[in-house]
């Protein structure tokens, strides 16, 4: 939009990389004289605050300063070699389907760690708690922008060691399990990833992403393609997480601190659909097209398995917890964005792109919203909650059950808001899937997708008439409940709006986010041929 | 008399004093110490901690004019290519790795010798071992290579069974030196078979020794290999010959269990490295199976084992840092075995390897030795809540162990890893990289389930908490050199992994 100079924009996107790792051992030391605040805590916590917003508005700037008439670039690229031995290179750029995810990464771990500052999670000291979250942040920054494959694996790792220790230190009941199987799944997903991306390397001569995805699979054998995709997408699909390697995610969410949900939903499941549009799809489409149609059927396999999982929670006397609830239908989410990455379409891709910004605005909020919800009542259990008749949210806090019903009408794909338009184009692509691919079973896939959003809107219309709705206050027998109960608090109100702002924005004006992707999804799928 | 002159002349072979500085300077100044320990009085005795370390310094400066890698000497009079000590990269990199080890133990070891240890002997001793190991990776023969190797290990018997009435030093002493020595009588068993077929000791010329080897001897030549490779396979603590590590670490001194951890695994490896790679390449078909199958049995033995290890046993940390020390040598043997399938040299991604351990695996048994000061048991759960009271040692020690599961920050750690990857990758051995996937996995559980502890919050004060005492400069300075050099190498990790790259011979 403005003319920023190729060297600041540069230096603009190594400094959202590396800012937060330097913000990290920062917070690790005593807070200089000036700035020490109420209380060390208060300091430290402060100094999360200020960093995660430097680095929001570095992302910001990054994204005024991009070329939007030519996203399929590479913009603001370094290259400077690291480890010749490796034939590792610190190569960074961004281009549209990129930008889009640092700048939600960026805005989600500033509204985090605001959040901490009124709300810090209870466990151990802040200190540790906001570099955790800066390396967090570092990390998945660094995948989103990185263009070697040897970094992009080392961005992956990254996030193991912060997530395991949020969620084992500052988490709820039974974390320790849950950081453990998430940590454990995901390193041995990463580990097998990482053989797929020697073998590439390795073969093709080169780590360098966007030298393969010009390549476009030719300097590679089918064989070798259908291997190599084998191991990345094991990795990949861990992550994501891909009915049915989803195990870890539930455990993982419930047991996590509000924060960690957040960031867990709304940016790290994001790395794995991520590599597969960034790595999979241009760097060996042979051997993509042979398992696009098992994706495919894992992909909507999740979708029903989410929905019923969430189905069978939100029933009355199922003793089902919100947030597990929620972990589930991300499942459900991610199906569809797989769905549309199988389809091997510009249409279905796109729509992929665009579901995993919406389901990163959407159910980020929905995490801050039960977060803010187990909270005040004191528990998550759906059915302690609603009791009898319903949680009564609408009557005992009426701004907070009005933005979890908007969350869950969202959630649900209503058209004019964000999830509509990414659940749409994905199912659309699978209707007229890439050619090779047999149209009959994505047709099938389609109309089981389709049935998966019907599903998708019974479990969070049952979600909100259980939490949302019920007998008023006054007219509850029970003293307990009857207890006036805090309403939206002004630092929630702060974190909150931008996530509403945007997921209307992405719902009324998809051009905004589709024009990015569009073109360099095009080109990607082109093998480099704009 | 002029023929008779000549004919003397040429049988002696020069030698080039320069070349052979690194072990030589270790194994005068381990014979001045013997000497000195007799003469000077009690008081004088931190003399010769200083005069040990100095030498030790002394000889790693010494490999810096042979920086080129070019030097040979005591070669045949008639065949100038067949010397019995080179000076090449890969020599270098090794002595720079076995000596830097040496002067790590030395320092952690120099208030242990003022305490508990006979100062004289145990100086002696270490340098000796020292200079065998640095000898080991220039021998270029197989007589000096089994020289060498005994140099190396003779010592360090005595060095593990040094704490005088424990019972235990003893007993781990004792079985360290019954199954070493059966280790290389089995050695020798094949060097001899391995003469008898080729009439040669020089590595190369064994190589082209047994291109052709006359049909009645075939069976012999294979024996001989196979033993040869058995006695070094000992020494590196593969599977099955590992049983003695455990024992052996707990029961030796401290540092003294970070040295064969460290020191006495590279003997092994390089012994191995030059017999299979230089003196046997054309039987490459029969030790690079066993090599692979070997490795991996020895990381999952050493893994598996390592899970099972219960944090509240007395030395728990030590009895872990064992095992896992058996798991690395099987990722060491990774790219050796690769090294049988392609033609590309693989075996720099284990010196490269070999280096990171060395940093990280000395830097945790010198927080190790930090933490058994003031609680001798060195149970796992004495770690608890060290962040709370030693934040730099907590954050250096959550490092190594970050560094030897491979994951970031240990980044120097990761890429060790993804180079042995490569190596496997790019020699077709996709199973053996699938099973090391699965133990890197394994291994993070009790790597990460350390780290976790030194987080926790400490336990109450309980009654008889041993006083906090100082943590002696040599110590310290053993724990910050390496936690410098973990850093320094994760921030520029070529300065390790361009071994890698580049043929080392």
């Amino acid at each position: 939009m403005i003319d920023i100079s190729a060297s600041v924009m540069q230096f603009l996107l190594a400094f959202v990389v590396l800012g937060p790792l330097v913000g990290a051992a920062a917070a690790l030391l005593p807070a200089p004289p000036g700035l020490r605040g109420g209380s060390p805590d208060q300091a430290v916590l402060r100094h999360g605050v200020t960093v995660t917003g430097t680095i929001l508005l570095a992302a910001v700037v990054l994204a005024i300063g991009f070329d939007h008439d030519h996203p399929s670039k590479m913009q603001a690229a370094t290259d400077i070699s690291w480890i010749p031995a490796l034939d590792v290179r610190i190569h960074l750029g961004v281009d549209g389907i990129s930008l889009p995810l640092l700048v939600l990464t960026a805005l989600l771990t500033f509204l985090c760690a605001l959040y901490s500052y009124f709300n810090m999670p209870a466990g151990p000291s802040p200190k540790a708690f906001v570099a955790l979250l800066l390396v967090l942040e570092s990390g998945t920054l660094a995948t989103f922008a990185v263009l070697d494959l040897l970094l992009f694996f080392l961005a992956f790792e990254m996030v193991l060691i912060p997530m395991y220790f949020l969620i084992a230190r500052w988490g709820g009941e039974a974390r320790q399990p849950a950081a453990w199987k998430f940590i454990l799944y995901t390193l041995l997903g990463s580990v097998v990833m990482l053989l797929g991306l020697l073998l590439i390397g390795l073969k093709a001569g080169t780590f360098d992403m966007v030298a393969l995805a010009t390549d476009n699979g030719r300097g590679l054998t089918t064989s070798v393609q259908v291997i190599a995709v084998l191991a990345i997408g094991l990795g990949l699909a861990v992550k994501t997480p891909m009915w049915p390697l989803h195990t870890w995610l539930p455990d993982a969410h419930t047991a996590a601190p509000t924060v960690g949900s957040v960031l867990l939903a709304g940016v790290l499941l994001k790395m794995g659909t991520y590599g597969f549009v960034r790595i999979v799809l241009p760097v060996a489409p042979d051997g993509m097209k042979t398992f696009a149609p098992y994706l495919a059927a894992f992909a909507v396999v999740g979708i029903i398995y989410g929905s019923l999982a969430c189905l069978a929670l939100a029933r009355s006397g199922a003793g089902g917890d919100l947030k597990r609830l929620i972990a589930y239908s991300s499942v459900g989410h991610m199906g569809f964005v797989l769905l549309g990455i199988a389809t091997m379409t510009p249409t279905g891709v796109n729509g992929a792109l665009f579901a995993n910004i919406a389901h990163g605005l959407i159910t980020g909020l929905l995490f801050f919203l039960v977060g803010a919800v187990k909270d005040r009542y004191g528990t998550a259990d759906l059915d302690t909650l609603a009791g009898a008749t319903g949680a009564a949210l609408y009557g005992r806090a009426p701004r907070l059950g009005g933005l979890l019903a908007f969350a869950a009408v969202a959630s649900l794909g209503l058209p004019g808001l964000a999830g509509f338009w990414g659940e749409m184009l994905a199912l659309f692509g699978a209707f007229d899937p890439a050619d090779g691919l047999s149209r009959p079973a994505f047709l099938t896939f389609m109309a089981i997708g389709a049935f998966g959003t019907l599903l998708t809107a019974a479990y969070l219309l049952v979600v909100v008439r259980r939490v949302c709705m019920g007998a008023r206050p006054q007219e509850a027998q029970d003293e307990q409940r009857a207890e006036p109960l805090a309403d939206v608090r002004a630092y929630e109100f702060a974190a909150w709006t931008p996530l509403v702002a945007l997921t209307v924005i992405a719902g009324l004006w998809p051009a905004v986010l589709l024009g990015l992707t569009d073109p360099a999804v095009q080109q990607l799928l082109a093998g480099g041929k704009s | 008399m002029t023929v008779a002159a000549e004919s003397v002349t040429s049988l002696v072979q020069s030698v080039d004093w320069a070349a052979i500085a690194p072990p030589t300077i270790a194994a005068i100044v381990a014979l001045i110490v013997l000497v000195a320990d007799l003469f000077i009085d009690a008081r004088r005795k931190p003399l010769l901690g200083a005069a040990a370390i100095t030498g030790l310094v002394a000889s790693i400066v010494a490999l810096v004019p042979l920086r080129k890698g070019d030097r040979s000497t005591f070669c045949l009079t008639d065949n100038a290519e067949a010397c019995s000590y080179t000076a090449d990269h890969f020599t270098l990199v090794i002595q720079f790795l076995v000596l830097g080890g040496a002067l790590l133990t030395a320092l952690l070891s120099l208030t242990d010798t003022r305490e508990k240890l006979p100062a004289g002997e145990f100086w002696f001793l270490l340098l000796s071992s020292a200079a065998g190991a640095a000898l080991l990776p220039a021998s270029r023969d197989l007589a000096t290579l089994v020289v060498a190797l005994e140099v190396a290990s003779l010592p360090a018997f005595a060095l593990v069974g040094l704490r005088r009435g424990d019972r235990l030093s003893s007993e781990a002493a004792l079985k360290f030196f019954l199954s070493s020595v059966t280790a290389t009588a089995v050695t020798l068993l094949g060097v001899s078979f391995v003469y008898a077929t080729t009439g040669t000791l020089h590595l190369t010329q064994v190589a082209a020794g047994l291109e052709d080897v006359p049909g009645q001897l075939d069976t012999l030549a294979k024996a001989g290999v196979a033993l040869t490779l058995v006695g070094f396979a000992f020494k590196t603590a593969a599977v099955p010959f590992h049983f003695w590590v455990p024992d052996t670490y707990v029961g030796a001194p401290l540092p003294i269990a970070g040295y064969l951890s460290v020191v006495g695994k590279a003997v092994g490896f390089t012994g191995l490295i030059l017999v299979s790679v230089v003196a046997f390449p054309g039987y490459a078909d029969i030790w690079g199976p066993a090599l692979a199958v070997l490795a991996a049995l020895t990381m999952t033995a050493g893994n598996v084992a390592a899970l099972r290890q219960s944090a509240n046993r007395a030395w728990s940390a030590v009895r872990l840092l064992a095992w896992s020390s058996v798991a690395q040598a099987g990722y060491l043997l990774v790219p050796i075995a690769a090294a049988a399938y392609s033609s590309d040299d693989q075996i720099g991604a284990t010196v490269a390897y070999a280096l990171m351990y060395a940093v990280v695996n000395l830097g945790a048994f010198a927080v190790a030795a930090v933490v058994g000061r003031t609680r001798p048991l060195n149970r796992i759960s004495d770690y608890r809540g060290l962040y709370a009271t030693r934040p730099l040692t907590a954050l250096a020690m959550g490092f190594f162990l970050l560094c030897l599961a491979g994951l970031p920050p240990g980044i120097v750690g990761l890429f060790a890893k993804v180079t042995v990857f490569s190596a496997a990758v790019d020699a077709g051995l996709g199973w053996l990289a699938v099973v090391m996937g699965v133990n890197v996995v394994i291994a993070l559980y009790y790597y990460l389930q350390w780290t976790a502890i030194l987080f926790r919050a400490p336990h109450e004060v309980e009654a008889g908490e041993p006083a906090r005492k100082r943590t002696p400069a040599s110590v310290t300075a053993a724990v910050v050199l390496t936690a410098v050099a973990g850093v320094v190498l994760s921030g520029y990790p070529q300065l390790v992994l361009r071994f890698a790259a580049n043929s080392l011979f």
